[in-house]
């Protein structure tokens, strides 16, 4: 289950331009460790692409390097058309980061910090500064608290204002790790809908998580990440329905379905008295009915189920997400 | 034009407003540094050195080679007081100030995080540390021109304004004491070119920045004590804190100019030679903090 499997056939491959995000190869090593592992995203534009993996299996360094903040040892980075980190200068004022947590000076205000930003953003216009900090604020709801020193600010808090930093002007892509990280179960949902928001708009989200039913609720596409690998990329129906499907099957003998089905190279994930749950890995429903009646196993009934990402998550990355599962 | 709080960005604008100089980069770097309590408190000790030494020497008049440089030529003419107050400050407190800024430069972004973001934004790290340098310049100077003024002014009003008895015994005109003020200022602050450049260096060394701090003082006191040691010889020529002292030159009848020019020149080196390391390193690491 360690092969890539690229949304679109390589000969039909789009071109980089009509992707917001394209590595290919990409490889980052420390010390005898690959943290990144030949890793190719593939993230089309207008997309919003759920970067899935346990703690540790290589999201942030990607995202590090496709910032240009740490150099690949191997592999290339398109970004928005452009190849990083080259095209850096040109490429990532349109690109809103929110990069490992938030991270202001303590000593100055949340609207300061921000001004801050601004002023050494040189693609931005100082005349109107003040008036899109204030819509920025606005937006994920931090005006009334804006002036407090970040020092005072509460996890949530810090989360809004490096958000409202990614909205200081237009950007066509965000890359955005764990964005509602210490959020309450209100303001993800505000997150949510901002970054509905954001896509509806045009904008290419690219949003690292854990919070799988987060994910699921926005994501058009996901990438699933373990160990420094790729395993799987796509739309998300793509990728839930062609390798995730489930199959019921209702019967009286159901440890000999259990025992047929496994002997097909399927993976049996419930056994109950009388049902069997079994992942398709790819086979079509006739054919396990097809097996199973040759085997002599009358089936009474076969239902095709669509696992939660979080199921099909676990089955990918195996044992190990303990950590992460909040 | 997606997903803004603003449409008044243009792409074109965009392109072109990154061609423009540091202005506004440099303007926020200020109030960052001149905003921090910390760092405006060392500045409030610079300040209070002139004007402890001025007190202390009005109400107990010292004999002659007693005390700090220049403070038997204080009770005659006030100008001395600013030459007092900078031989005092220079071997330790503005190195100390200097070494908290340059080392809090890049380092203290690391610690904090914001690094990343700056460098996300993006702003091309040979701007960064040139901004970054420039700000630790402005705060130098800064430090250097507050023990210059508040010594002249606390001088004249504890000591009057009196014709200026020099070193050699000349006496020159206020407004010739005021240009060799000026001058002293300019070589005290050629002097810790040096030593903010080693600062740098070490900020970008490192994401914690007490260690880079400490590490730029830790120089300093190296430098003085190799120096203080006269089985070196030759070699404390080369030292960075050999020449510091010399701006006692300024206060000769006519300063050796070609000697003033000579020893810039070490401090200069060091500037360059640890800008330099400090520019290789900034824009090869890799920024976890």
């Amino acid at each position: 289950m360690t092969e890539l499997d690229s949304p679109v056939a390589p000969a039909e491959h789009p071109e980089a331009e009509d992707l917001a995000i394209r590595t290919r190869g990409l490889t980052r090593r420390f010390g005898p460790q690959t943290a990144v592992d030949a890793v190719d995203l593939t993230v089309p534009r207008g997309a919003v692409y759920g970067f899935l993996g346990p703690n540790g299996s290589g999201k942030t360094t990607t995202i590090r390097m496709l910032l240009g903040l740490m150099s690949p040892h191997a592999g290339t980075i398109d970004i928005l058309g452009g190849r990083m980190p080259l095209a850096a200068q040109q490429v990532l004022p349109r690109v809103g980061a929110l990069v490992e947590g938030p991270a202001f000076h303590l000593y100055l205000s949340g609207r300061d910090n921000l001004r801050r930003l601004d002023a050494w953003d040189a693609s931005t216009d100082p005349s109107t500064r003040d008036r899109r900090i204030s819509a920025a604020l606005e937006r994920v709801g931090l005006a009334a608290a804006a002036g407090k020193k970040f020092r005072r600010f509460s996890l949530g808090m810090k989360q809004r204002l490096g958000l409202a930093a990614t909205l200081l002007r237009a950007r066509d892509l965000l890359i955005l790790d764990e964005p509602t990280n210490g959020l309450d179960p209100q303001g993800t949902r505000e997150v949510r809908n901002l970054l509905r928001e954001l896509a509806a708009d045009g904008a290419t989200v690219l949003v690292s998580s854990h919070l799988l039913a987060e994910i699921e609720q926005i994501a058009t596409h996901v990438g699933i990440m373990s160990s420094g690998r790729l395993l799987k990329q796509g739309s998300l129906s793509e990728v839930l329905d062609e390798t995730g499907l489930l199959v019921r099957v209702r019967t009286s003998q159901a440890p000999d379905a259990a025992r047929i089905l496994e002997g097909l190279g399927l993976t049996v994930t419930d056994l109950a008295p009388e049902s069997v749950v079994v992942r398709l890995n790819g086979s079509a429903p006739e054919y396990v009915n097809e097996k199973l009646v040759r085997g002599g196993v009358p089936v009474r009934g076969l239902a095709v189920e669509r696992p939660a990402l979080e199921d099909f998550f676990v089955h990918l990355t195996g044992e190990g997400y303990d950590a992460g599962i909040s | 034009m997606p997903a803004s709080a603003d449409s008044t960005v243009t792409p074109a604008r965009a392109e072109t407003g990154y061609g423009m100089i540091g202005l506004r980069q440099f303007r926020s770097e200020l109030r960052l540094i001149f905003g921090r309590r910390r760092n405006l408190a060392m500045l409030v000790i610079l300040i209070a050195v002139p004007i402890f030494i001025g007190i202390a020497v009005k109400v107990s008049t010292p004999r002659p080679g007693e005390g700090p440089p220049f403070v038997s030529e204080l009770t005659n003419n006030g100008l001395f007081l600013a030459f007092t107050a900078m031989a005092v400050c220079l071997p330790v407190f503005l190195p100390l100030a200097l070494a908290v800024v340059a080392g809090d430069a890049v380092a203290g972004e690391a610690s904090a995080g914001t690094l990343r973001y700056l460098l996300s934004i993006p702003v091309s790290r040979t701007r960064l540390l040139v901004v970054k340098t420039l700000g630790v310049l402005a705060y130098l100077a800064a430090g250097i021109l507050l023990i210059t003024v508040c010594g002249l002014v606390a001088g004249f009003a504890l000591f009057g304004t009196h014709g200026v008895t020099l070193l050699s015994g000349d006496t020159v005109s206020v407004g010739n004491g005021l240009a060799r003020a000026a001058g002293v200022a300019a070589y005290v602050f050629v002097d810790l070119l040096g030593l903010a450049a080693i600062g740098l260096f070490f900020s970008t060394l490192t994401e914690v920045a007490v260690g880079a701090m400490s590490a730029t003082v830790v120089s300093a006191i190296a430098f003085a004590v190799l120096d203080s040691v006269p089985q070196l010889g030759r070699f404390r020529d080369v030292l960075l804190t050999h020449n510091w002292l010399n701006f006692d030159e300024l206060l000769r009848s006519s300063p050796n100019a070609g000697s003033l020019l000579r020893w810039s020149l070490l401090p200069l080196a060091y500037a360059l030679v640890f800008f330099a390391a400090a520019w290789a390193r900034i824009t090869t690491a890799d920024v976890s903090g």
